[in-house]
């Protein structure tokens, strides 16, 4: 226990947040003074990021011979000390957040080893690898923060990293603007997050974690107004990090950054902040169930909404942007539904599989890139009417992907099984209580938006490297596989997306004939049982015990061989419809009709925004500069000068130079002194 | 007498005011200005018939005042007139800057 | 017997006074001038402040009016005539402010001119006898007001050196 609390800890946290901003400032230099040497930031960026996964492996190890109950706060200076509000700049230790740095860390380094490939012809390679490492302090900021403030620093950090990298081909307008969406957005949620933190401070007094969730239990009213407004301000900045309804538009128009960007920022970190929030505060929410329909409504409708979308996309990155969108959706519904434990697995298994898929669909797209650039063909590099059969080229990048696929769908052994469906069982464990109706029916959307995430994951799996290749003659000689740089961290995805779900298999499935062959631990439940103790009782005294059936019947070992085998079946479905069908290049493809028009156009959303939203903003800002800048402040200033000008005119007209106008003025002063005395 | 006498040396002062102002001839305005000393100079006086020997010792002081100031304006007025070849003030204009 | 005399003095002084500040001619200015001090002189002596009547002539007809006039002959003003009053806004501005100082002035004594009488106790004809004028201002000059005497020396020997050196065509 010393040495949770010794300074050795204490600097070994700060080193694992202060390594990446390390590796910015070199980066940056580089950056600035030698943009053209690539050595440096090559072994400076994932150096930084390794070296910091290596300590918070230690940390974490220590941790497990330790049996911390509660969380360990280091604070390093005082940030704001103003009157009663004393924040310091400090980092909390627990097992939530050793976790999320594990992952950050780690899925990170993999992302840096593959962009020192992907990135290697690029510009501005020094410029990518700074902003990376800057974006990963800021995340560990996130993550480690002790406080609401702390945490808000990290959660603009990493907006501000995001709308550099998006826009990291800024020359291009589309890109440049893409990144102005997304810092724009998000900035929308912020305000929110903003307004609760306000609503904490004036109720509670202080804003640090720990303090804040031991004294809400007696502060707030379980279900009252007070609390449910809180959550519902938290989950709005929530959406916006996360991309959910009505916030997500910024994540699809994100896929114009570089692909490696893609696999962390928008899959496997930044948008899992809004995840990580509500998991933090779980104590909150789970005192406001409002709040928690609603965040488990918003996250299971977004789930579905978005799988619609993917089903009609013909761009390897925007398919998989929804699937994100879609994903992010459950571990919405996760912990909303309180199962915070359930969620962050999904968080977890998901940051290994999507990585690994945006990764995948990275070297792809390099291949292809490759090919046109060959062949002096200006064809699209992303669109997967324009690959096909790549099986034969690329047999890595295929079968890691696939392992990818499986998992999403939620296929047993594979990692996103076991987290996908402990989810909706406990979605379908939750129908107790008040709001028995509305969990049924969240339960209901979730098997539906599973099976449409097997169907397009399938559909994107088979265009791509099944069937005939649609490239053309001479660009099929030039696709050849990625090198070793590029495919060593999707074969580690790989096998993390095989083995991450066999920390937490329940006990149901471990009871099952053929699929209980894996032990069951639930260790991750246990794990995480200190951090989301206070709030399970919460909602073990409001809410009651969860059920034990289902609500079509069956427990929950039955639903579990029910949805693996919807998976497989979709697949299977999916496999042989894409596959009998005939697809040509995107250039002589028609145009999609119908209402796979509407899925394919995203339901018109962007233009619905567009009309409601950005048009009404921008006239009233023309108005307002218009008639208020510049005709009341600016006339005021303006008025007020030439008003001098004018006084200085009419004072300029007594100095005539002529001695009689002197003796006048002289007479006139004398009398009007001497009239004020006498009268 | 005495309300008379200060009475006449307003009228006096009031007179040669009005001349300062209406005037462009520098030396005729000094003129004027003249009689305006010399009004008050009256008023001095005839208040001394009543309160002290004082008064017209002041008016001995001012009247010297008045013959010195004289000499020196009209010598700058003399050099004034060699430079522009006029005395009318309505020509000068320097003051302005 | 001295009121009607101090009348018709005060009479001719306000009227020559009036006719020094119209007339276009410089030196019937001047002349006109020379008049209002000599009566001004004998309403003096009527206050019975003789010393200062012969002053009067002396210093300011004599002294002064001659200078001006010498200044007058030297730069040979007076040979045209033309009007050198200045514009008619000026004269209304001008009756405007005398208004005022009037108006200030009566005010001050209380509206009604008669009624100032200012009688210090027992300082009634403070003025010595005119046994001896010159001592009734000479003694006091020289014995409580010294040090101004010799400043006005002063001030009379810079006047002096002043005129002499503005005056010069060459320094």
């Amino acid at each position: 226990m010393e040495f949770f609390e010794s300074t050795s800890l204490k600097l070994i946290l700060g080193a694992i947040v202060l390594l990446p901003l390390l590796g910015f400032v070199l980066n940056g230099l580089t950056a600035f003074r030698a943009p053209e040497r690539k050595t440096i930031p090559s072994v400076v960026g994932p150096a930084v990021m390794v070296t910091a996964f290596v300590l918070a492996l230690t940390v974490f190890l220590r941790m497990l011979g330790a049996d911390l109950h509660h969380p360990i706060i280091h604070s390093y200076w005082s940030w704001i000390p103003v009157g009663n509000l004393q924040i310091d700049a400090a980092l909390q230790l627990d097992q939530l957040s050793i976790l999320m740095t594990l992952i950050i860390t780690g899925v990170g380094s993999l992302i840096h080893i593959f962009s020192i490939g992907y990135m290697k012809s690029d510009p501005g390679y020094a410029r990518y690898f700074a902003y990376l490492n800057l974006f990963v302090f800021f995340m560990l900021v996130l993550v480690l923060g002790a406080s609401f403030p702390m945490m808000f620093v990290g959660w603009e950090g990493v907006g501000l990293c995001s709308y550099l990298l998006i826009g990291f081909w800024f020359k291009d307008r589309e890109k440049a603007d893409a990144g102005k969406k997304a810092f724009i957005v998000n900035r929308i949620g912020d305000a929110g997050f903003i307004i609760a933190m306000m609503l904490i401070y004036a109720n509670l007094g202080t804003l640090s974690f720990a303090e804040v969730m031991e004294a809400a239990p007696a502060a707030f009213v379980y279900g009252g107004a007070l609390v449910t407004a809180i959550t519902l301000f938290l989950f709005v900045g929530a959406t916006g990090k996360s991309a959910q309804i009505p916030l997500y538009v910024w994540l699809p128009d994100a896929m114009a950054g570089p692909t490696p960007v893609s696999a962390l920022i928008h899959a496997a970190t930044m948008v899992t902040a809004g995840v990580y929030l509500v998991a933090r505060a779980g104590v909150l929410f789970a005192l406001a169930p409002v709040t928690q329909v609603v965040v488990a409504g918003v996250g299971v409708l977004t789930a579905l909404f978005a799988a619609t979308i993917g089903l009609a996309q013909y761009d390897i990155k925007k398919v998989l942007a929804y699937s994100t969108v879609s994903q992010l959706g459950y571990m919405f519904l996760g912990v909303g539904i309180g199962a915070y434990s359930a969620g962050v697995f999904h968080l977890m298994t998901h940051a290994f599989f999507k990585a690994l898929l945006f990764l995948g669909s990275g070297a792809v797209i390099h291949a292809m890139h490759e090919a046109f650039h060959h062949t002096h063909k200006d064809w699209d590099a992303q669109d997967m009417r324009n690959m096909g059969g790549l099986r034969k080229y690329m047999p890595i990048t295929w079968a890691t992907m696939w392992i990818a696929t499986l998992a999403i769908a939620g296929v047993w052994p594979f990692a996103g099984f076991f987290s996908k469906d402990e989810i909706i069982w406990l979605t379908a464990a939750s129908a107790v209580g008040p709001y028995a109706g509305w969990y049924k029916l969240y339960w209901a959307v979730a098997l539906i938006a599973a099976m449409l995430t097997a169907f397009y994951m399938t559909r994107l799996m088979v265009m791509t490297f099944h069937g005939e290749n649609r490239s053309g003659e001479k660009e099929q000689k030039h696709i050849h596989e990625v090198p070793a740089v590029m495919w060593i961290p999707l074969a580690v995805l790989a096998v993390l997306s095989v083995v991450g779900g066999w920390i937490n298999v329940p006990h149901a499935v471990a009871d099952l004939p053929v699929l209980g062959w894996l032990p069951s631990s639930e260790w991750l439940h246990h794990w995480l049982h200190p951090v989301t103790a206070v709030a399970d009782e919460i909602l073990a005294n409001g809410r009651g015990p969860l059920a034990e059936v289902a609500p079509l019947g069956g427990g929950a070992g039955t639903w579990a061989v029910v949805s693996f085998a919807i998976a497989v079946t979709v697949i299977l479905i999916a496999a042989k419809t894409i596959g009998s069908r005939t697809y040509r290049p995107a250039v002589e493809s028609a145009e999609p009709a119908g209402f796979f028009r509407v899925l394919n156009r995203k339901w018109y959303i962007d233009e619905l925004y567009d009309t409601v939203v950005v048009r009404p903003v921008v006239a009233i800002s023309r108005a307002l500069w218009k008639f208020v800048d510049q005709g009341v402040i600016d006339a005021t200033v303006n008025g007020l000068g030439r008003g001098a000008r004018i006084v200085g005119w009419a004072g300029a007209r007594l100095q005539t130079g002529q001695l009689n106008t002197y003796a006048f003025v002289l007479i006139v002063g004398v009398l009007i002194l001497l009239g004020y005395i006498v009268f | 007498m005495l309300t008379n006498s200060l009475a006449l040396a307003t009228i006096l002062f009031i007179i040669g005011a009005l001349g300062v102002l209406i005037r462009r001839n520098a030396i005729i305005l000094f003129m004027c200005i003249e009689l305006m000393l010399t009004s008050v100079n009256l008023a001095f006086v005839a208040l001394s018939r009543s309160i002290g020997i004082e008064g017209q010792v002041f008016v001995f002081f001012v009247m010297a005042v008045a013959a010195a100031e004289a000499a020196v304006g009209l010598a700058i007025v003399i050099s004034l007139f060699r430079h522009y070849e006029t005395v009318d003030l309505k020509n000068f204009n320097l003051l302005r800057w | 017997m001295i009121d009607t005399l101090w009348w018709i003095f005060a009479g001719v002084a306000v009227g020559s006074a009036l006719l020094t500040i119209t007339r276009k001619n410089p030196i019937a200015s001047l002349l006109c001038l020379l008049v209002t001090f000599v009566s001004l002189a004998a309403i003096f002596v009527l206050l019975e402040a003789h010393f200062l009547a012969a002053m009067q002539v002396i210093v300011g007809a004599g002294a002064m009016l001659v200078l001006f006039l010498f200044v007058l002959m030297l730069l040979n003003l007076g040979n045209d005539y033309r009007a050198d009053l200045r514009g008619a806004g000026w004269i209304i501005a001008g009756c405007a402010a005398i208004g005022a100082i009037g108006s200030v002035v009566w005010r001050a004594v209380g509206g009604d001119a008669r009624a100032l009488t200012l009688e210090v106790e027992g300082a009634a004809m403070k003025a010595t006898p005119t046994a001896n004028a010159v001592a009734a201002i000479g003694q006091p000059l020289y014995q409580d007001f010294m040090v101004e005497i010799q400043l006005t020396a002063v001030l009379l020997l810079v006047a002096v050196i002043g005129a002499v050196l503005l005056a010069k065509k060459r320094v």
